[in-house]
């Protein structure tokens, strides 16, 4: 099988080598029956559960930061760059407002579980279900009229969306500002001293209910993707045009990559703002919008296992290296302009399959197995070269 | 009728703590002070907008680090006033003196904004125009550029604004329909007018602009013809990077404490949202759209009570008119714009 893709030699100069590595572990990957799959799976989910507990001491973020709160934000981090790897990577829709749907998901988890609150407050776990019921209304507020604008303009109204939110949460009285909401709610449970099993100064419990989240949005968002939907976004984000011609509605299509990224959005918000357990305006600006999407662009977009990487990364790096977190976002917009011009499909490209939906499908097809495209979202144009 | 029946209520929807209040009380008084002070504002737009606009016309590229043009060339005017002996209470010179002064610190502002464009173009776009990478990896570049430049300023002169510089102490001049008009205010208006005719005229009437309009309106064809499409880029880069310096000169005026590493971010998507609101890649569409926008935002400040809702309104334009007329008020076309 790897004789028969072809990179294109303009996207990979520099990078033959560690893409032969790759690409054949990943050959070898895809080649696995579905079942071994999920049988070599079993031991790195088991490890990446074990991980705040084992707290491995090259690994490990102490002094600077808590380790298991460190892996939180990781965590959080990945969610986050699941759902917007589904708005970006897989339909091609260049989202900056993205911290928009998370400040409204910590808002909506604050507001319905803080005393301080002007709302009645419901347990935290109702939060979840209902944060990403109104960020998905939020994002049908925004994408209705904007998905049918040129891509470029979707960028900077999505960026405008972000900051609205964070100066609507300034300015509005009952969202109280940089006063924010204290003691927002945690899951029910304590353990056996009587102490509550969700602390804000533990991550452990926390980062393994997110970890739990992401595995269950990642099955769902991977079962999307190989269905009908899934095609009709890389249709899209391949040619629009093209996609609107042969019958895909493109714009409801489009309002699904949106709405469905905005609610993990949400969720992962709702999320954040029971870990910290206190929400205000200040964590929502358009900075940490630009640091999810390195995050996604960085890992690979496209490539959910990537987008994975690429937030461990940008989460990981200022925590363990606290001397750099100040520069943070110096690093990343640099990394941006770097990895444009030299690797546009990030650390670990999306190879997208000649048949989206399935190399069973392909076999049956062609009767050999599936010949990987060299395309990608970022060098779609020149990897014209099969 | 209405208008008295809301005076009389005063804030609506007042229960507890306001979600929204209006003061329209408030929006009544101070509308013309409102609408002179906003086509002030509306003039920096407007001069910031010329820059998106132009490299829209010619490359159909946003170029997010634009703002980042307009803040370096703030730095370097602030620089140059400092060095010069301006501080935080106004100095005492005469006027020959003083605009002395302010055209030798805007003139160094142009040329910082100006090589700041111009290094963007060369380090940033063009590899990418090279390697003919699609419209994302533009965005992505741009949007990283933009941050790159904040965050080094940022690393540089930490996050507080630098001292605030006054120019001159704004005396009123005269009164219209009981609003005081400054001197300041007609100083800004005036100059960010005659500059944008400046700018106008070049693309209109000179050589170079037939290319730069030739280019707008088909590369390809204007390469056959004999215009470099390159340079032609570089020079929309610079006319773009000159104005945002100019731009600085008259924001500091306006706003002393506004330099900051992060003070052209929220400025820069205005004027965008001015350009697009004008027709984007439209020169006499980004004057009219800044002006628009400025007094639009104004109105909106008073109307709510509270100086961010000008961003809030700005965006919710930007949005209303891309619903509406995507194309803005006066159409898409650096190609098309002839005398």
């Amino acid at each position: 099988m790897t004789t028969t893709q072809n990179p294109s030699p303009a996207a990979t100069p520099s990078s033959g080598g560690d893409r032969r590595l790759l690409g054949g572990l990943r050959d070898r990957w895809n080649g696995l029956p579905r079942a071994q799959q999920w049988l070599w799976l079993i031991p790195l989910v088991v490890l990446i559960y074990a991980l705040p507990v084992l707290n491995p001491p090259l690994l490990t973020t102490e002094p600077g930061t808590n380790f298991p709160i460190a892996l939180f934000d990781a965590a959080r981090f990945a969610l986050l760059a699941i759902g917007l790897n589904v708005v970006v990577g897989q339909a091609g829709l260049l989202d900056l407002g993205y911290v928009g749907f998370f400040a409204v998901g910590a808002y909506v988890a604050a507001m319905l579980t803080s005393p301080d609150s002007v709302l009645t407050t419901i347990p935290y776990l109702w939060t979840l279900p209902i944060a990403m019921i109104v960020t998905m209304l939020a994002g049908l507020l925004l994408g209705g009229p904007t998905l049918r604008l040129r891509g470029d303009y979707l960028a900077i109204v999505t960026l405008g969306f972000g900051e609205i939110i964070r100066l609507l949460a300034t300015i509005v009285g009952p969202l109280k500002g940089q006063v924010g909401f204290q003691g927002v709610g945690r899951p029910p449970g304590t353990d056996a001293d009587g102490q509550p099993l969700f602390a804000n100064s533990d991550g452990t419990t926390w980062y393994w209910l997110v970890v739990t989240i992401t595995i269950a949005i990642l099955l769902l968002v991977g079962n999307l993707e190989r269905s009908r939907v899934g095609r009709a976004w890389i249709a899209i984000r391949e040619d629009e045009d093209a996609a609107q011609i042969m019958g895909v509605p493109t714009v409801r299509f489009k309002l699904w990559a949106f709405v469905i990224g905005a609610a993990i959005g949400g969720l992962s918000g709702a999320l954040f703002a029971g870990q910290v357990g206190f929400v205000n305006n200040q964590k929502f600006d358009v900075p940490t919008s630009v640091l999810f999407l390195a995050a996604v662009v960085l890992g690979g977009s496209g490539n959910k296992v990537g987008v994975i990487v690429g937030a461990f990364l940008v989460s990981y790096i200022p925590n363990r290296f606290i001397e750099l977190a100040g520069y943070k976002y110096l690093i990343f917009g640099v990394a941006l302009i770097v990895l444009m011009a030299f690797r546009p499909q990030g650390l670990l490209g999306a190879r997208q399959r000649l048949l989206a939906y399935g190399r069973q499908a392909y076999q049956r097809l062609v009767g050999k197995p599936e010949q990987l495209a060299s395309d990608n979202p970022m060098t779609a144009e020149n990897g014209g070269d099969r | 009728m209405l208008v008295t029946h809301l005076l009389a209520r005063g804030q609506v929807l007042a229960q507890g703590p306001d979600w929204i209040s209006f003061d329209v009380g408030a929006f009544v008084d101070q509308f013309w002070s409102n609408t002179f002070d906003g086509l002030t504002y509306g003039a920096i737009y407007a001069l910031i907008a010329m820059g998106y606009t132009m490299v829209y016309g010619v490359l159909q590229l946003i170029n997010f680090a634009h703002s980042e043009v307009f803040i370096v060339g703030a730095y370097a005017l602030f620089f140059t006033l400092a060095a010069l002996g301006f501080g935080p209470s106004a100095p005492n010179l005469n006027v020959f003196a003083l605009v002395g002064d302010l055209v030798l610190a805007m003139l160094v502002a142009m040329l910082a904004a100006g090589a700041i464009a111009i290094l963007l173009e060369r380090v940033a776009y063009r590899p990418l125009r090279r390697r003919k990478a699609p419209r994302l990896a533009f965005l992505i570049t741009a949007i990283g550029a933009s941050f790159a430049i904040q965050y080094a300023i940022f690393a540089w002169r930490g996050p507080n604004p630098e001292p605030a510089l006054i120019m001159f102490r704004q005396q009123p001049v005269f009164e219209v329909f009981g609003a005081i008009i400054y001197d300041q205010q007609i100083v800004i208006f005036v100059a960010a007018l005659v500059l944008m005719v400046v700018v106008d005229q070049f693309v209109n009437r000179t050589r170079l602009g037939r290319g730069l309009r030739a280019v707008a309106q088909d590369p390809d064809t204007a390469t056959l013809m004999g215009v470099n499409r390159e340079r032609v880029i570089t020079l929309t880069f610079l006319i773009g990077g000159f104005l945002a310096g100019a731009a600085a000169l008259f924001y500091v005026m306006k706003v002393p404490a506004g330099v900051q590493y992060n003070g052209g971010f929220i400025l820069g998507i205005k004027a965008f949202a001015a350009a697009v609101l004008g027709g984007i890649g439209n020169i006499r569409g980004a004057l009219i759209g800044g002006l628009l926008l400025g007094v639009i935002g104004n109105y909106g400040q008073t109307l709510f009570g509270n100086a961010q809702w000008t961003d809030v309104v700005a965006f919710v334009v930007l949005v209303g008119i891309l619903m509406v007329r995507p194309t803005g008020l006066l159409g898409e076309s650096l190609g098309k714009a002839r005398v």
